[in-house]
């Protein structure tokens, strides 16, 4: 597979790496890392950068009991040695099954015979294999399916299906929106965009994207705020649509 | 087990990998013990830095220092070194905690995820150094780059928040950023020749 051409800015990866994304938005660039290397080379750097600020943080006494009552916790047969990574769930990466599950590299789209294999940390937040999830369709060639990837902050996550030659309706971005594609590709006023590419939108970018024709265009979008056609006839739609 | 003396030659990697590893084969305490004077008061500064107050933040500390004592066989020192991955222990227990939320992350054995150009060398002793060429580095910066990247680490926002805060230009703290990465990276690059 050839590696993603566009890729999250600096400054996400920097606050990716130190800790500092709401959890939709980690997730995006995470999915994103899964297929970039060079990205996830450089949040390796970031985190080096990390231990080496944690290093030079002006220490801050413990209390004299810290050490004892750590040691107690050790003992504790529930914190113990015996206890195996894989007993901490789901939040030991290294854990995580190493096979994909059957179905889950399903193919989306009764036409599109192309398996497309999710990549974590994204197949977590999956209900179910793509084919099998609840997709509602929200405009002519497009369906969706709303994830819950932490339900505070103003952020809507959602994969969108555009059938392959879709083009969708004219539209800019009130707040901004994120997209990583996971299966096929689309054009718009900024570029081509396939597998593994990320791209942020903000108020500035009124776009028409089209997917192109073949397989289905399958996107992991995030967006903080409602979408704003701009058409002609998008206008009119626009209270009808929620995307 | 304590620190070595600082009259050491800088390229002396620190004793806390060996550590992490004795804790990973004997259950070793006593290096468990080192750890915990090394790591936990900067930890609690850590958390204290992003909010947290003394006791939480002593608490946290203890479940951080749990998890390296569970995962210590987990640790590789050719994917990075003690303090790197003690920071990152240490963020995603802070996230899990203070901020109750989930920590999207990779799964290395993925046969979704595409994997990395192969390393010839074994980066064991490069990663254990690094943290010391990085922390010269930093001190190499111009400050204003160097404030960044710390506030960038130490406070609970966003790049683009601190931009906020700070009355800057979000595109001044970009290009900030940018240019301190570069010459963290370019650094880190004349040191390893
Ligand atoms: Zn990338």
């Amino acid at each position: 597979m050839m590696p993603p051409c566009h890729h999250p800015d600096e400054g996400l990866l920097l606050d990716y790496a130190s800790g500092h994304l709401a959890e939709p938005i980690a997730l995006i660039v995470a999915t994103h890392l899964a297929l970039c290397p060079r990205c996830r080379s450089q949040v390796a750097t970031f985190e080096a950068l990390g231990g080496a600020l944690l290093e030079e943080a002006p220490p801050e006494p413990v209390s004299a009991d810290c050490l004892k009552s750590l040691f107690a916790r050790l003992d504790d047969p529930r914190c113990g040695a015996a206890e195996t990574p894989s007993d901490n769930g789901a939040d030991d990466a290294r854990s995580a099954t190493i096979t994909v599950p059957a179905g889950f590299a399903a193919a989306v789209g009764g036409a599109d015979t192309d398996t497309i294999m999710v990549p974590q940390p994204l197949r977590s937040y999956l209900e179910a294999p793509l084919a099998r999830l609840d997709w509602h369709s929200v405009y002519p060639g497009i369906d969706e399916v709303r994830l819950d990837a932490g339900g505070q902050g103003p952020f809507t996550t959602r994969l969108l299906r555009l059938r392959g030659g879709t083009k969708t309706p004219r539209h800019s971005h009130r707040g901004t929106e994120m997209t990583l594609v996971l299966n096929g590709a689309y054009l718009d006023e900024l570029g081509r965009f396939a597998r593994g590419d990320f791209v942020g939108y903000d108020g500035t970018v009124d776009h028409r994207p089209h997917a192109e024709s073949g397989g289905d265009c399958l996107c992991l979008t995030v967006t903080d705020a409602p979408l704003r056609l701009t058409g002609r006839i998008g206008r009119l739609l626009d209270p009808f649509i929620h995307f | 087990m304590t620190d070595r003396p600082t009259d050491l030659p800088p390229d002396t990697p620190p004793p806390h990998n060996d550590l992490i590893l004795a804790v990973a084969r004997d259950r070793d305490r006593v290096a468990f013990g080192a750890l915990f004077g090394h790591f936990a008061p900067r930890l609690k500064a850590y958390l204290m830095r992003l909010g947290a107050d003394s006791a939480t933040a002593e608490e946290l500390v203890q479940e951080v220092m749990v998890m390296v004592w569970r995962r210590a066989e987990t640790f590789d020192p050719g994917q990075a070194n003690a303090s790197t991955w003690i920071y990152t222990i240490a963020r995603n227990k802070r996230i899990d905690s203070l901020r109750r939320q989930r920590r999207p992350e990779i799964d290395p054995d993925d046969p979704a995820l595409v994997p990395d150009e192969p390393v010839a060398a074994d980066r064991t002793v490069e990663l254990a150094q690094q943290g010391a060429r990085l922390r010269a580095a930093l001190a190499q910066l111009p400050p204003e780059q160097a404030d960044l990247l710390r506030l960038a680490y130490f406070e609970d926002l966003p790049h683009s928040a601190i931009a906020a805060k700070r009355n800057l230009p979000l595109g001044t703290v970009k290009s900030r950023l940018r240019l301190a990465m570069d010459r963290l990276r370019r650094l880190l690059k004349d040191d390893a020749l």
